[in-house]
């Protein structure tokens, strides 16, 4: 027989059961939370379930459910009233610009799209009764009724074709993915049915469907739930596909996509559904979408142009201002749209600035960055002063262990470096010359 | 494909931009080819039905079957008994006509009952014919099942306290976890979904291991790369645990497969949850279990709920058991939360797996007495009565105490003792395997391969150098 890969498993573990070794002696640290517990009853719960957690583990939650306080409170009001008042008071827009949350951006832009148009309804694990597993779909059921916002069995490969065929035959279907990790069950609705029926029909059957949910790597999930998946589907012909930053970007694209006759994979990202940003009253409006195809310039700078896309914006606009410290004024893309990618402003840009970063968490072959890159050497090559630089996830599954999960993500600092480096480079030069 | 456009959905019409003369053609083109499908089946069946074979003389399509199991020879021989055509031979054997005009009903009137031993009192059945198991066992099955339990209490709150990113525990299914472990041999390949870490327990996988994988250390087994929970061991037969619902059970059936092209004296046991079963993953493996005859146990956790889905939103059918029949493999349902019980179905599953070469299907009834996992809080989909009269009137472990005491093997001072000394050793563990060194640098890049390629090893060397010239934007606690 073939050895089979779990003979090869053994192997390593074979090898590591000999590294076995303990400290001798050791002193108990003080433990007193689980102390207390002893002697309790086992199945009692501690009523303070966030209790010693940080945001940030919080807001780590898989696809387990994004803990908030039970209660009555404010909480419990649909997010779209907590921005505004009555779903139609465009006056209240008119005051200094408000804040609002990602999950509230997608929230209200699922919602705004349902009152609008019958045919866009809802359909995945858990998003009714449980109202999402990140609450992206939150009091919409009670909204819009069982008919339109369907819990569906665990059978993502089920219920992706369902929704492809709903979309052939003239509605609208959002299906949410509880993690874009679980749509690999289902990619052959995406790429083979969605993807191509309209073409395969010549255009006479198109497929008005959304695939959302999180996408990326999040923390502390491992291999199987830490994959950008903007490559895969990036290169799928066929298909829109979106990755939002701001809660600007969530709320335009959404909706954007929602009303887009094409199939569109809608990247979204865990980390950044409670994140904050403000909101003008334009992008507050119904009427209000983003375009498809369009990158956006976050911040202009002439030194060097950074690319990046969802939760990378944020740390490139980071990296950005730790390079303005130091004298290097950096432009951000938040590409928005990475199939159609906006190949003519990203060039623009590195036509003016002359250097390159591309960053990105998924994996560095065949990535996003690979696909600009080319992009810049076959229209921009005589503009480049320093070779580009491309950041991206580390070329390994996501490790678990929180030491080798952060080196396996691009950091801050790598961006800063390679800017950088990038800039360094061109420098001296520029001063010899 | 057909497209079938009612007038009832004149609204989509629109989307097929021509319009519907195409769609007619297309419709009638799929008819066209689908009859003349039918007529070529009819065709077989009619050859089959009329001529008279030898054994020497089987139907090609019969002929291509593998296993003697199979009476091809016999079915064949018998067709000329059927002179009034009231059966028709059929590939699988002889199918009656029936003028009734009948449709067979969505489920039987009775669902179908439940295997139990011991009563809610730990009293057991006097018609039921189980095989007692030795005080040795029961005193081991006790002592894992309280293990499993306070393991999960402990490594519950460790989770609160953010010392691990994630929990989830077995409360409720202790008995599922360790009487089914307790029916098997260490040969049996146990591949599960993730709230069977008692198998484990049973096998000698020790708090210690446990601990080193929760806290993603350096010990750990599958050095830090799964997330907690997502244990793994060759050492124990126990294959590394999969986020990815029900990519498991046709993996089991593939390595019964091969366990039963080596002869050996084992099965593969699979473990899932109710929802698990949706997955179209659940139903090919059935499907090619029955049809390998592959020795597996399928056991299926049906705990009531699938996170916040409740049974009644996963299927319609009389629970998961009914659902053997339909795929050719024996089922029996059992009562999750009585230890005997499951042990004897267990136990007699795998006999007939291994003796006959066949696929079980085992549904436990248990209901997830915790969250469903530390990301959950269940109080906001689950009645609270509910959840209390599964724990307190239907508690697995107390009512195996019950038996045990009543045989004069338990008693409340030993109770106190394991309890006490078990939750003084997992705080130790706790301790010690969050002060361990985490997984070196190294690990990040071994095993992706073989053998690591170039382009990892260059991978490698950039890191530590990177690490070396701009330390401060590094952990320093790890060891490169
Ligand atoms: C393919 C896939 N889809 C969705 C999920 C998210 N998910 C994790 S556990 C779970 C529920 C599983 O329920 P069940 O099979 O009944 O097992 P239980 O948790 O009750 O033991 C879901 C939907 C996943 N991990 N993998
Ligand atoms: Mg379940």
């Amino acid at each position: 027989m073939l050895p089979t890969p779990l003979d090869l498993y053994t192997q390593t573990l074979r090898g590591l059961a000999s590294q076995w070794w303990w400290p001798a002696v050791f002193k108990p640290l003080h433990f007193p939370q689980i102390s207390r517990l002893i002697g309790s009853n086992p199945f009692q719960r501690s009523n303070s379930i966030n209790a010693g957690q940080s945001n940030l583990s919080l807001e780590k939650k898989m696809w387990g459910i994004v803990r908030q306080k039970v209660g009555a409170g404010a909480s419990s009001i649909p997010a779209l009233q907590r921005i505004r008042p009555a779903a139609s008071s465009s006056r209240y827009y008119s005051s200094a610009a408000k804040e609002m949350t990602v999950r509230d951006a997608l929230n209200s832009a699922l919602d705004e799209e349902m009152s609008a148009d019958p045919k866009v309804f809802l359909m995945g694990e858990e998003v009714g009764e449980y109202q999402g597993a990140y609450k992206i779909t939150k009091g919409l059921l009670e909204k819009y009724g069982p008919e339109r916002v369907l819990d569906t069995p665990i059978t993502e490969a089920g219920f992706a074709g369902i929704g492809v065929g709903a979309a052939y035959h003239g509605l609208k279907p959002v299906v949410e993915f509880m993690t874009f990790n679980f749509s690999m069950q289902a990619i052959d609705h995406i790429i083979n049915s969605a993807a191509k029926t309209n073409y395969m029909s010549a255009g006479q059957i198109s497929v008005p469907i959304v695939f959302r949910g999180p996408n990326g790597a999040a923390a502390g999930v491992g291999a199987q739930h830490s994959q950008c998946y903007a490559a895969w589907y990036g290169s799928c012909p066929g298909l829109k596909v979106l990755a939002p930053y701001s809660s600007e970007d969530a709320r335009g694209l959404l909706k954007a996509a929602i009303r887009d006759p094409d199939p569109v994979v809608f990247l979204e990202n865990e980390l950044l559904y409670g994140e904050s940003f403000p909101v003008s009253a334009e992008v507050l409006d119904s009427s209000f979408t983003a375009p498809i195809g369009k990158a956006k310039i976050e911040r202009e700078g002439k030194d060097v142009t950074i690319t990046a896309f969802s939760k990378m914006v944020g740390y490139a606009l980071k990296a950005a201002e730790l390079l303005s410290k130091e004298g290097i004024s950096a432009e951000v893309i938040n590409l928005r749209s990475i199939r159609p990618l906006d190949r003519a402003t990203i060039n623009t840009s590195v036509r003016k600035t002359n250097r390159l970063v591309t960053v990105e968490e998924g994996f560095p072959q065949h990535g996003v960055g690979a696909e600009i890159c080319t992009s810049v050497v076959e229209e921009s090559f005589g503009y480049l002063d320093a070779p580009v630089e491309r950041i991206a996830g580390a070329d390994i599954p996501m490790p678990y262990a929180a030491n080798l999960e952060r080196m396996a993500v691009p950091q801050v600092e790598d961006i800063v470096r390679a800017a950088k480096r990038a800039c360094y480079r061109a420098v001296p030069l520029a001063a010899t010359g | 494909m057909a497209f079938h456009v009612r007038k009832s959905t004149a609204k989509i019409i629109p989307h097929f931009r021509n319009g519907m003369s195409f769609l007619g053609s297309l419709e009638m083109g799929f008819l066209n080819s689908y009859s003349t499908h039918l007529r070529s089946t009819s065709f077989a069946a009619h050859k089959i039905g009329t001529r008279v074979l030898g054994s020497e003389n089987i139907p090609a399509h019969l002929s291509a079957r593998r296993f003697e199991s199979i009476k091809v020879g016999k079915q064949v021989a018998s067709v000329n008994d059927d002179r009034d055509n009231q059966v028709l031979e059929f590939p699988g054997g002889k199918v009656k006509f029936t003028p009734k005009l009948s449709f067979i009903p969505d489920r039987e009137e009775e669902r179908i009952p439940c295997f139990r031993v011991l009563d809610d009192h730990g009293q057991p059945s006097i018609y039921s014919n189980f095989t007692q198991v030795s005080k040795e066992i029961a005193m081991k099955m006790y002592n894992d099942m309280v293990t499993l339990q306070t393991m999960d209490t402990i490594f519950y709150e460790a989770q609160r306290q953010g010392r691990i990113s994630f929990y989830l525990t077995s409360l409720g299914e202790e008995a599922i976890n360790i009487a089914s472990a307790a029916a098997l041999s260490l040969d049996d390949l146990i591949v599960p979904q993730y709230r069977e870490a008692g198998v484990l327990i049973w096998r000698g996988f020790t708090l210690r291991e446990f601990a080193s994988q929760c806290f993603g250390n350096k010990y750990d087994y599958c050095k830090g790369r799964q997330m907690p929970v997502h244990y793994g061991s060759k050492r124990h037969n126990y294959f590394t645990v999969a986020s990815t619902i029900a990519s498991q059970i046709p993996h089991a059936v593939g390595a019964a497969y091969s366990m039963k092209m080596d002869k050996r004296d084992a099965c593969a046991v699979t473990y899932f949850g109710d929802g698990g079963t949706s997955e179209g993953d659940f139903h090919a493996a059935l499907n090619f279990a029955a049809v390998l005859e592959a020795p597996v146990l399928f056991i299926c956790r049906n705990n009531g709920w699938a996170i916040s889905t409740p049974i009644s939103d996963q299927f319609r059918s009389d629970g998961v058991v009914v659902k053997g029949r339909a795929y050719g493999v024996c089922s029996i349902r059992v009562d999750g939360n009585d230890a005997l019980a499951v042990y004897n179905a267990v136990r007699a599953a795998r006999k007939m797996a291994i003796q006959e070469h066949r696929p079980i299907l085992i549904e436990a009834l248990t209901y997830r007495a915790g969250h469903h996992t530390t990301s959950d809080d269940s109080t906001r989909y689950r009645p609270a009565e509910e959840m209390e009269w599964w724990r307190v009137a239907k508690d697995p472990v107390s009512r195996f105490r019950k038996w045990i005491e009543s045989n004069g093997w338990w008693n409340n001072e030993a109770e106190a003792e394991l309890r006490s000394s078990l939750r003084k050793q997992l705080l130790e563990e706790i301790q010690l395997a969050e002060r361990s060194e985490k997984p070196p640098v190294a690990d990040a890049f071994t095993d992706v391969y073989d053998v690591p390629p170039s382009n990892l090893q260059e991978q490698e060397k950039w890191l530590r150098k990177t690490i070396k010239t701009h330390p401060q934007d590094y952990p320093s606690n790890f060891p490169l």
